[in-house]
């Protein structure tokens, strides 16, 4: 799947008074797989979703849904396209299937394929009981599906996901991300913000991260770890063992400075990681007659990319995003 | 298990290809019967075109009629059916502002904009749909008013024409109260602009008093209302007590043509508003 790729932006600019949310974004999405954009409140992830889905004209620069424009050939991006926000876009007063076959048919379905789609999703959702009540007696995550259902019913080839999971208790949260790589499976590319590392990590291939409106790194989750710091060997040395005689053990093995902790018990070894890295340490430790309780790879989390990128953890600003200027 | 996304979805399972006029049509009647399903689900929805005209119908004939003289005579509860009239279907406007606040608010119009569907079917099937309920309220009124001793004295034609200006004339109101929606952020605060805005609006006028009580400077005010001129034709087409009739001033000496007058201009305004207001939040 490495033809054209699913969304492309050049140098995206929104403002929103004096706010400048987005400040000269670039983006390549591959067709067929999940990117996550990280950021915290504010970076403008939103926004930048709301360009892609045909909801906000750009200030500046361009970008493009599958080949389209998102300004000047916005009918043909949204019929490729689905969107899901981070509240519930239903109407409460119809039943959950009458909401589905509604979108259906707004999504250019006819009305009796709208009626099967909508049936068929239900039934994928778990939703099949409910189907029959008004969304205002639906519970927040049986919301979240019959939402996400909507997203899917005009089968969508790209899906903008934008913070699904936040709010979610943990079993729905477990459902989303199943979900995510069914979707994946089948080829549909998944554009997801977040703002839990965690979840670019589980589920993303490539990940950018995006703060003060703009891309400030891009990679896959791998890429970005090792760009930080890469990995380092947690060795705990059994109590009274001889510190200087293992930091003379494992220097070899080393790519930087060594830190052992306070109280001298613990090293912290930078490393290059490679097959039996571990085992070679442990037995140049045993040579060395260094008494070892544990030896573990540690690699740096997204969170240390976020913290070394952005200077502050995500989700620690709380700035609003653009988006109340819907 | 079906697989949700496909590239191609059956040829015969889409309506791509079909004319735009035919697109617009269907989409409006997909909403429209959203918003009539909403309605048989919450029949109590309706209670500003069916309680609340009988509430004003019955207070109004029995508590403040009877202390308010008719200039040139005549029974209040055959006057009172005229200013009702109108005035039951245009009051339907905030309902219809805080209907679009919640639609904006809930991200419902952010989902439909971001669907292939018609951009104006959202506005156009939500003023068909108030035009129904007006239908609705425009029977409530004849038939409390019945009730209640209002009869008409004319031909079946200047009836109609009188329930068709009324109609026509709330119709206008609707889009009023879409733009009212359209800048308003919250339904409270739609709700509130529409009593502030239409209360006066409601009674600075021969809708339920005659406008020869009022102090002179309020006069003119009220004889160019608009709720005067629909009150005012709708009486002279049921042939009820009509005081205005007395009063020197062109939209109540013609008052159909000033009925046509204030809805063309008021559509011509707000319509065009409604759909700018609608692009400018599309567009951000």
């Amino acid at each position: 799947m490495s033809e054209a790729p699913a969304i492309e932006a050049e140098g995206l600019v929104k403002n929103y008074g004096k706010t400048r949310a987005l400040t000269g974004l670039d983006l390549v999405v591959p067709a067929g797989t999940v990117y996550g954009l990280l950021g915290p409140n504010g970076a403008g992830k939103t926004t930048a979703v709301r360009v892609f889905a045909t909801l906000l004209r750009p200030d500046g620069g361009r970008a493009q849904v599958l080949g389209h424009d998102v300004v000047n050939q916005a009918a043909e991006v949204r019929r490729r396209i689905g969107v899901t926000g981070q509240y519930a876009a239903l109407d409460e007063y119809l039943t959950g299937r009458a909401n589905l076959v509604m979108i259906g048919q707004l999504s250019r379905l006819t009305a009796s394929a709208a009626r099967r789609r909508a049936d068929e999703m239900l039934e994928r959702f778990s939703l099949t009981d409910a189907a029959a009540r008004a969304v205002k007696t639906y519970s927040g995550g049986m919301r979240r599906r019959l939402d996400l259902a909507a997203s899917l019913i005009g089968y969508p080839s790209v899906l903008f996901l934008d913070e699904p999971t936040t709010g979610l208790d943990p079993n729905a949260r477990a459902m989303t991300w199943e979900l995510v790589r069914e979707l994946a499976a089948e080829g549909t590319t998944l554009l997801l913000t977040t703002q839990y590392l965690e979840e670019a990590d589980q589920l993303a291939r490539r990940v950018a991260v995006i703060d003060g409106g703009a891309v400030i790194a891009e990679g896959t989750p791998d890429q970005l770890k090792s760009a930080v710091g890469g990995e380092h060997l947690e060795v705990v040395l059994a109590f009274g063992s001889d510190v200087e005689a293992a930091i003379t053990a494992v220097k070899p093995y080393a790519t930087g400075s060594i830190q052992p902790d306070e109280d001298g018990l613990r090293l912290s070894v930078p490393v290059t990681a490679a097959e039996g890295l571990t085992t070679r340490v442990v037995r140049a430790l045993d040579n060395a007659g260094v008494q070892v309780n544990d030896v573990t790879m540690q690699r740096a989390s997204l969170d240390d990319v976020f913290l070394s990128l952005t200077g502050h953890l995500s989700g620690s600003e709380d700035d609003s995003e653009g988006s109340d200027a819907a | 298990m079906s697989a949700i996304t496909a590239e191609l979805v059956p040829e015969r399972d889409v309506t791509y290809g079909r004319s735009p006029l035919s697109h617009f049509a269907a989409d409006v009647w997909v909403l429209t019967k959203r918003s009539i399903a909403r309605i048989r689900r919450e029949p109590e929805t309706l209670a500003d075109v069916t309680i609340q005209p009988v509430i004003f119908i019955l207070m109004f004939a029995y508590v403040f009629g009877g202390a308010i003289a008719l200039a040139g005579g005549g029974n209040y509860h055959e006057y009172l059916i005229g200013g009702m009239l109108g005035m039951g279907l245009a009051q339907t406007a905030p309902g219809v502002a805080v209907a679009m606040v919640t639609d904006m608010s809930t991200g419902l119009i952010d989902r439909f904009r971001s669907l292939p569907m018609s951009r104006w079917a959202v506005l156009a099937a939500r003023s068909i749909a108030e035009l129904l309920t007006q239908m609705i309220g425009a029977v409530v009124v004849a038939g409390v008013g019945l009730a209640i001793g209002w009869r008409v004295h004319t031909n079946a034609a200047d009836v109609i024409a009188a329930f068709a200006l009324a109609l026509l004339f709330g119709y206008a109101f609707t889009w009023a109260g879409i733009c009212l929606g359209m800048t308003l952020r919250s339904p409270e605060a739609a709700q509130q602009a529409g009593f502030i805005l239409f209360l006066p609006m409601i009674f600075i006028s021969c809708a339920f008093v005659p406008i020869q009580g009022m102090p002179g400077w309020l006069q003119p005010i009220a004889e160019w209302n608009p709720m005067s001129a629909i009150a005012t034709a709708c009486r002279k087409l049921f042939g009820n007590p009509n005081p205005a009739a007395a009063i020197d001033s062109w939209p109540l000496q013609h008052p159909e043509l000033a009925v046509l007058c204030w809805s063309a201009v008021m559509l011509a305004v707000f319509a065009p508003l409604a759909v700018h207001l609608y692009r400018r939040k599309a567009l951000g």
